[in-house]
């Protein structure tokens, strides 16, 4: 899979070579994330929140195991379970707002990471699956993130879980018999979030195996990088180590800070003051917000406010409840489709000036739809989010298709040395491809073909 | 090419919907809720002059202060609130001995068994007691308040936002509202008068102005015992200091551990940057 | 390593000496997540306060033994009589596994009250003959009949297999209150 001049894993002493023939795991290791992959030289420091996301996922892994000694999966006593760890148990504060920060931090992380992909369209062959994959392991750690906030059996706990999995009551026919089978009655109650809690427990660990075809897919083309142009040649890259591990560890040390800063100083204010007040099912809060990390997908799911109708006849085909559904879990399906609606042969968003622009839209949109999905659903934000939900949705349904037609992208570098170190080598010039017709006999040679 | 253009398709149904149906008021369903009247009264929360001793990145407790409002909680808020997450041996915390500990405990009763009948009696409170509520369950409490619940306090500063500033305004809220506020109210209402239900009292700084628990605090309601003046502000303040502690004890010992964990932090960091800078400094010359 | 090295050797090893301040400080940080994670597993708080046990004894009378509950396990505490402290006494010489005298298990200022856990040190059991009723062996102490362990009146091992006899554990006596641990 690797690059011809990629260093192989040469074991020194007996032990090592025992090992290695009997089980060659420090050689996979070597390969995946060692001197033995050879990583792009050029890139940024977008390219960091990959091995971020990894990072904190161990972190959610080994300080959620801790918690689970102590947590107690019961509606009577869940609440004071974790008051319990609070207070009781030795570092429990600690842990309790590592793994709650620890949270937010891993979708920080993976928005960053998601956002890097989008720009630089890392999603195009040869890396569609790396995406697809990524993509199942978001949809993951948002079912998980989901049941890890109903656990401490607060108010925003027990509200959200009804309201998320009233969603599923949404739909026609089945809807509702779904809904009562998913919380195993008919409101949140012990069974469900004895359930939750199981599966809290189980899905990080698929997500830990999903992480392992991400990689793997990812070691089978290599990294892309800023410049989208594929590598080439042995000067194009460097050895992940030391390299890529010099500037991950300093990096992971930065956001450390940013990290240790909350969990210490500010623990509670990514959280909602509600759920420290016991689960009430007679007492809604008065303005239910999930997650700051569901707010833009909670927006989008309010922004359909009329149901769907056969214009005049007032015949409802779907009603405004279950096309918010759609529309929700559409808003991240969309992505699956992504390689094939973006068909811009250029990878990189730094040479596509025209989808740069809707780039920093779609950005801007999701902040706007993050704050309107933490508002009231009141004026004036129910009108912004729609405006905000229908953008996004042109965005990747039909902004990407078209502009990946007409736009003429900037020239290309001819390699990844080239961009980093100057135009010296005796290579042809750099020119613009051709847009609709990829691996045509482009000069840069850098565009794998594309269909 | 299919996908694309199926993309493109189901796009702009989709988006059409959204905005067609958005702006056509009729096909509107649910309409968004106007402002309550209660919106006019609300107030920047109060602050004590100078702030909390705990606030800030290097706030402490004023174990003082904690004592103080520890014998407002006892001789004030315990007559309708409990505090089951704290335990009397929490006290230690606060500066008292063990053996005050021990008395302070006994001095309160808690549920028990008789040992020789088995029947639920009341008996002194242990250390290891948590503080009971005044209520046996949530109807007797109901039913003694008019029908409001008395909230266990041992959360209450965590479970509202800026939860000190909070209750030491709540505890100086109750005022009479100003013409302006009433007129803003009425408008908000669509012309009817604003009027406190009976059985609730007035309170700029509760969600809805009206609050069912009657004013608590006034001067001299209670003697510290050190000697302190109990205006009804000191009074406020060293409750709101005290739920504070209650809500989350190791408050403090955060913020200490967070020094010392960002200090070594920032070292490591330090030092992975140099090795950083050091690995790449070849590669990052311009060479042929 | 030799230190007649030329200028650029002393120049890789100021290198090589950043990269390994740089992994031992990550290495240390590493080690110091690992005590809350460890530590976390060790009695909580409300553990710890619950350790110690008191008892009032103004109610025990004499050759009565009253059971309670020591982090989780039985104590006995009992009110020995005249007779049965004369008789341990007098045992205080013989040939037992585990000798101690009655005056090294009991607190010289109440040598009459015995605390002893009420836990076989065979293999845990709690031994019978603090109840009214209950068989008290060979010696009128303790009968584990787990196994068949003797303990007598001072709650020392005579006959069967324990190997030690009844832990005392650590007390304090104020008046008719009895702290333990």
């Amino acid at each position: 899979m690797s690059f011809a001049w990629a260093k192989q894993y040469e074991p020194k002493s007996d032990f090592t070579k025992w090992i290695d023939e009997k089980l060659p795991l420090p050689r996979m290791v070597y390969n995946a994330v060692g001197a033995g992959y050879p990583v792009p030289r050029n890139l940024n420091y977008m390219w960091n929140f990959g091995v971020l996301a990894g990072f904190f996922l161990m972190v959610q892994i080994v300080t959620g195991v801790v918690l689970a000694m102590h947590y107690a999966a019961d509606t009577s006593v869940a609440f004071g379970s974790v008051e319990h760890i609070m207070r009781n148990v030795n570092y429990g504060w600690m842990l309790r707002y590592a793994h709650a920060n620890g949270a937010s931090f891993f979708f920080i992380v993976i928005y960053a990471h998601i956002f890097r992909g989008l720009f630089y369209s890392s999603y195009k062959a040869p890396r569609e699956m790396i995406w697809l994959l990524g993509v199942v392991i978001f949809l993951l750690m948002m079912a998980t993130a989901f049941m890890g906030y109903v656990l401490p059996w607060g108010q925003m706990s027990f509200w959200g879980a009804k309201v998320i999995t009233g969603l599923f009551g949404a739909i026609p026919v089945i809807g509702e018999p779904l809904q009562v089978w998913l919380v195993g009655g008919y409101a949140p109650n012990a069974a469900t979030l004895n359930r939750f809690f199981s599966l809290h427990f189980l899905l990080p660990f698929v997500i830990a195996g999903v992480v392992i075809l991400h990689i793997w897919a990812l070691h089978i083309p290599g990294s892309s990088n800023p410049t989208g142009v594929e590598v080439k040649k042995e000067s194009d890259t460097v050895p992940f180590h030391p390299y890529y591990t010099a500037k991950d560890g300093w990096f992971l040390g930065l956001v450390l800070i940013i990290f240790s800063a909350f969990v210490f100083f500010a623990p509670n204010v990514l959280g909602h003051p509600d759920n420290y007040i016991e689960a009430n099912p007679l007492s809604t809060p008065a303005n239910i917000v999930p997650e700051w990390y569901f707010l833009p997908f909670y927006a989008i799911l309010r922004a359909f406010t009329g149901d769907l109708t056969i214009p005049f006849t007032g015949i409802v085909l779907i009603e405004a409840k279950f096309l918010g559904v759609i529309a929700m879990f559409g808003s991240i399906l969309v992505w699956f489709f992504l390689p094939w609606l973006d068909k811009s042969p250029v990878r990189s968003g730094s040479y596509r000036p025209l989808f740069q622009k809707f780039f920093w839209v779609l950005v801007l949109t999701m902040i706007v739809l993050t704050i309107c999905g933490g508002a009231p659903a009141e004026q004036p934000y129910v009108l912004i989010s729609q405006i905000a939900t229908a953008y996004y949705f042109l965005h990747f349904l039909v902004i990407l298709p078209i502009i990946s037609q007409i736009e003429v992208p900037k020239p290309l570098p001819f390699s990844i040395t080239e961009a980093v170190l100057g135009k010296t080598e005796e290579a042809p010039k750099a020119t613009t491809p051709a847009t609709d017709k990829p691996g045509d006999d482009l000069p840069g040679g850098s565009l794998q073909p594309a269909e | 090419m299919t996908i694309r253009l199926g993309g493109i398709i189901f796009g702009l149904v989709l988006v059409g919907v959204l905005l067609a149906w958005s702006f056509i008021p009729d096909t509107v369903k649910y309409s968004a809720p106007t402002k309550s009247p209660y919106y006019a009264f609300h107030e920047e929360k109060l602050k004590p002059a100078g702030g909390f001793s705990f606030d800030g990145l290097g706030g402490k407790w004023d174990y003082q202060q904690l004592q103080r409002g520890y014998q407002v909680y006892k001789e004030v808020c315990s007559a309708c609130h409990g505090m089951k997450y704290v335990a009397f041996r929490n006290l230690e915390q606060l500066g008292y001995t063990e053996a005050e500990v021990r008395a302070e405990a006994a001095s309160w009763s808690v549920p028990g068994l008789d040992p020789v009948t088995g029947e639920s009696t009341m008996r002194p409170a242990e250390p290891t007691d948590y503080f009971p509520s005044p209520y046996p369950n949530e109807i007797a409490a109901r039913a003694a308040n008019n029908n409001a619940l008395p909230p266990d306090l041992s959360l209450i500063t965590k479970a509202r936002p800026d939860g000190a500033n909070y209750v030491y305004s709540l505890m100086q809220g109750y005022v009479e509202p100003t013409e302006e506020d009433l007129a803003k109210a009425k408008e908000l209402a669509g012309g009817v008068e604003w009027e406190t239900p009976v059985g609730l009292y007035f309170n700029e700084h509760f969600y809805n102005a009206n609050i069912a628990m009657p004013p608590q605090l006034y001067p001299d309601l209670i003697t510290y015992a050190d000697g302190t003046e109990a205006t009804v502000e000191q009074m406020a303040q060293d409750v709101s200091a005290f739920l504070t502690w209650t809500a989350e004890p190791s408050l403090v010992a955060r913020k200490q551990t967070g020094w010392f964990v960002i200090g070594f932090l920032l070292f490591a960091t330090g030092l992975a940057f140099l090795s950083y800078k050091q690995i790449w400094a070849e590669k990052k010359k311009k060479k042929a | 390593m030799t230190t007649t090295d030329a200028a650029p050797e002393e120049g890789v090893r100021r290198r090589d000496w950043i990269h390994i301040a740089a992994i031992s400080t990550a290495a240390v940080g590493g080690g110091a997540a690992i005590i809350p994670l460890a530590s976390q597993m060790g009695p909580s708080a409300d553990v710890l306060a619950a350790s110690t046990t008191r008892v009032d004894i103004a109610d025990l009378g004499e050759g009565q033994t009253l059971k309670a509950v020591f982090r989780g396990q039985p104590l006995f505490v009992k009110r020995m009589t005249a007779e049965e402290i004369a008789a341990a006494k007098a045992d205080d010489g013989a040939s037992m596994p585990d000798p101690q005298t009655l005056a090294e298990r009991t607190n010289p200022a109440n040598e009459s009250i015995l605390i002893t856990l009420g836990v076989c040190t065979h293999l845990g059991c709690v031994p019978l003959g603090a109840g009214q009723g209950e068989s008290k062996g060979d010696f009128d102490g303790y009968f584990c009949p787990c196994h068949g362990s003797h303990y007598d009146v001072a709650g020392r091992i005579r006959k069967g297999p324990a190997p030690k006899n009844l832990v005392v554990p650590e007390f304090t006596i104020d008046g008719d209150i009895i702290q333990v641990g």
